[in-house]
C-alpha cells in the first residue's frame, strides 16, 4: 500500500496574468513531496471548484494580485461547499491588504499569505492542516 | 456492494472522484470497490497517447475530447473520461500535475472527467494503479477514455498493454531516419500522429515514419506487443494499415480527421475479433503485474530483516553473487 500523499490544487482565478508566485509554490510543494496538480492562469471560481473535484485535492491554493480577492475567494468557497468538499482546505496568496484578511478567513479561508512569506511556512502550514484535518 | 461504488454507478462526481483516490492509494476501501466494479467494465473504449515531451500530447487530447463531444456526424455526443499521467520526482516523491493547464477549454462540460496521475516511481510511462483507475471510469459509464502517459521516450510501452488503441504523437525536427528505426515507442503505434504540422520539417517527418511502417509491415505483419504471451491467438493487423496523420492541436486542423481514424480503430478491432484479443492480453498482463507485486508484498512479510541484511552484507562482500543471494532469500519460504 503505498502512503497517502497531500494532493494540492493551484490556481489563479481571476484576470491579472502574474502567475510567478503561483508557480513557485506549487515548485516549493513538489519539492515538499506533495502532489500538484497546476490549472494555469485565469480560472473562474467554477472551474477552480470543477477541477478541485475531480482531482479531489486535500487542498485548493489561490494566487490573487488583482484586487478582487474579496469576490473571488469566498466564489470559490461557496462552490467547494456546494459540491460537497466541505473538508477541502482553501489558501489565499498574492497581494492582499491586512484589512481585508480577517473577512476572507471568516468566509473560509484557512490562512492568508502576503509578499515574504517564506515557502517552508507555506509547506509547514499544509501539512499540519491536512493532517489534523483528514479529508473523508 | 460498497455505498462508494453504487454512488459511481449513479453517476455521482464526488463519490467518482473520492473513489479513484481510494483507488490510487490501494486503500482496502478502494479494492473492495474495484472488485465491485468489475462486472461492469470493459464497455469503454481506451485510447492511449504517448510520445515525447513537448510534442502536444495534452493540447491534442484537449482537442479531440471537444471533438468527441461536438460530432459533426449528428451522433451523440460520447461521455469522455481523461487520465492524464506526469512524472514523480524521484527524489522528493513529490510531483507537478500540470496537463489541465492545455485542458481548460474543457470546463464546465459534465460529460468530461479529467483527472490526473503522478507516477509515483513507476517507470513505464503510467503510474501503477492506472489500469485500475481507468477500470473505474470505465465502470462509471464513460463511453471513451484518454490516457495520456508521461512524455515518453524510446521505450515507455506499457500504454499499448492497457489501451485498446495507441496514438503515437510525433512532432517535426525531432530527429532522422534513424531514430524512427529504433525500437520501441513507435512500434506500438495503431495511429501515427505528426502534430504541430505547421512547423517547418513536417513532410520529411511524414516522409520517415511512412519509410519506417512500410518497413515494419514488410517484415513482421503482425503487432508483436498485443500478441506477447506464448499461448495468445496471434493477432494480425492485415486488416489494419497504420495511419500517418497530420494535425495542428493549437489550431485544431486535422483534429476531426484523427477522431474519424480512432473510430475506424474501433470499428476495424470489434470486427476482426481483435477487440476481444486485446481485451484479454491486457487483462493478462494486469493479472501478472498484480502477482508480481502481491507476491513480493507477501515475500516482505515472511522475510525477517536479520536475514535481509545478512545476505545483503555477504552480497556486499562477494562471498555470494545476487542469483545466489535470491536463492538464499527464498529459502524455506512458503509463499
Amino acid at each position: 500500500m503505498t502512503e497517502q500523499k497531500i494532493r494540492v490544487l493551484i490556481a489563479k482565478p481571476g484576470l491579472d496574468g502574474h502567475d510567478r508566485g503561483a508557480k513557485v509554490i506549487a515548485r516549493a510543494l513538489r519539492d515538499a513531496g506533495m502532489e500538484v496538480i497546476y490549472t494555469g492562469l485565469r480560472q473562474t471560481p467554477q472551474m477552480i471548484a470543477e477541477a478541485a473535484l475531480q482531482e479531489d485535492v486535500d487542498v485548493v491554493g489561490l494566487s490573487i494580485l488583482s484586487g478582487a480577492h474579496n469576490a473571488l475567494v469566498p466564489a470559490v468557497i461557496d462552490l467547494l461547499r456546494h459540491n460537497g468538499q466541505e473538508n477541502v482546505l482553501v489558501f489565499v496568496g498574492g497581494i492582499i491588504p491586512e484589512s481585508d484578511i480577517p473577512a476572507l478567513k471568516e468566509a473560509g479561508a484557512c490562512a492568508v499569505y502576503g509578499p515574504g512569506t517564506t515557502t517552508t511556512e507555506v509547506v509547514e502550514t499544509i501539512r499540519r492542516e491536512v493532517l489534523g484535518n483528514p479529508v473523508g | 456492494m460498497t455505498e462508494l461504488a453504487k454512488a459511481v454507478l449513479a453517476g455521482q462526481r464526488l463519490a467518482l472522484a473520492r473513489l479513484l483516490t481510494q483507488v490510487e492509494n490501494d486503500t482496502p476501501q478502494g479494492r473492495e470497490a474495484l472488485n465491485a466494479l468489475f462486472p461492469h467494465t470493459g464497455r469503454a473504449h481506451l485510447v492511449g497517447i504517448t510520445g515525447a515531451p513537448g510534442t502536444g500530447k495534452s493540447t491534442l487530447v484537449s482537442q479531440l475530447v471537444r471533438a468527441y463531444r461536438q460530432p459533426q456526424d449528428g451522433s451523440l455526443p460520447s461521455r469522455m473520461g481523461v487520465v492524464a499521467v506526469d512524472p514523480t520526482s524521484p527524489f522528493t516523491g513529490g510531483a507537478l500535475l500540470g496537463d489541465r493547464v492545455r485542458m481548460r477549454d474543457l470546463s464546465g462540460d459534465p460529460g468530461v472527467f479529467i483527472r490526473s496521475m503522478a507516477t509515483r516511481g513507476a517507470l513505464g510511462g503510467l503510474a501503477q494503479r492506472t489500469a485500475a483507475v481507468v477500470q473505474v471510469l470505465d465502470a462509471a459509464g464513460f463511453d471513451v477514455i484518454f490516457i495520456e502517459t508521461v512524455g515518453a521516450g524510446q521505450s515507455e510501452v506499457d500504454i499499448a498493454r492497457l489501451a485498446l488503441t495507441t496514438l503515437v504523437i510525433a512532432a517535426p525536427g525531432a530527429g532522422d531516419d534513424i531514430q524512427a528505426s529504433k525500437a520501441g515507442i513507435l512500434e506500438i503505434a495503431d495511429i501515427l500522429v505528426v502534430n504541430k504540422a505547421d512547423q517547418p520539417g513536417v513532410d520529411s517527418a511524414v516522409r520517415a515514419l511512412q519509410a519506417m511502417l512500410g518497413q515494419a509491415t514488410a517484415a513482421s505483419g503482425k503487432h508483436l506487443l498485443h500478441a506477447p504471451q506464448e499461448d495468445a491467438k496471434e493477432e494480425t493487423t492485415s486488416g489494419w494499415e497504420i495511419p500517418v496523420l497530420r494535425t495542428t492541436a493549437t489550431s485544431g486542423e486535422g483534429v476531426h480527421e484523427l477522431v474519424t481514424a480512432i473510430r475506424q480503430h474501433q470499428d476495424y478491432l470489434k470486427e476482426s475479433g481483435n477487440w476481444e484479443q486485446r481485451d484479454q492480453t491486457r487483462l493478462q498482463s494486469e493479472l501478472q503485474s498484480l502477482l508480481q507485486s502481491t507476491l513480493l508484498a507477501r515475500w516482505r512479510e515472511t522475510v525477517c530483516d536479520a536475514h535481509s541484511q545478512q545476505t545483503l552484507d555477504l552480497l556486499a562482500m562477494r562471498k555470494i553473487s545476487p542469483l545466489q543471494a535470491v536463492e538464499r532469500l527464498l529459502e524455506n519460504n512458503q509463499l
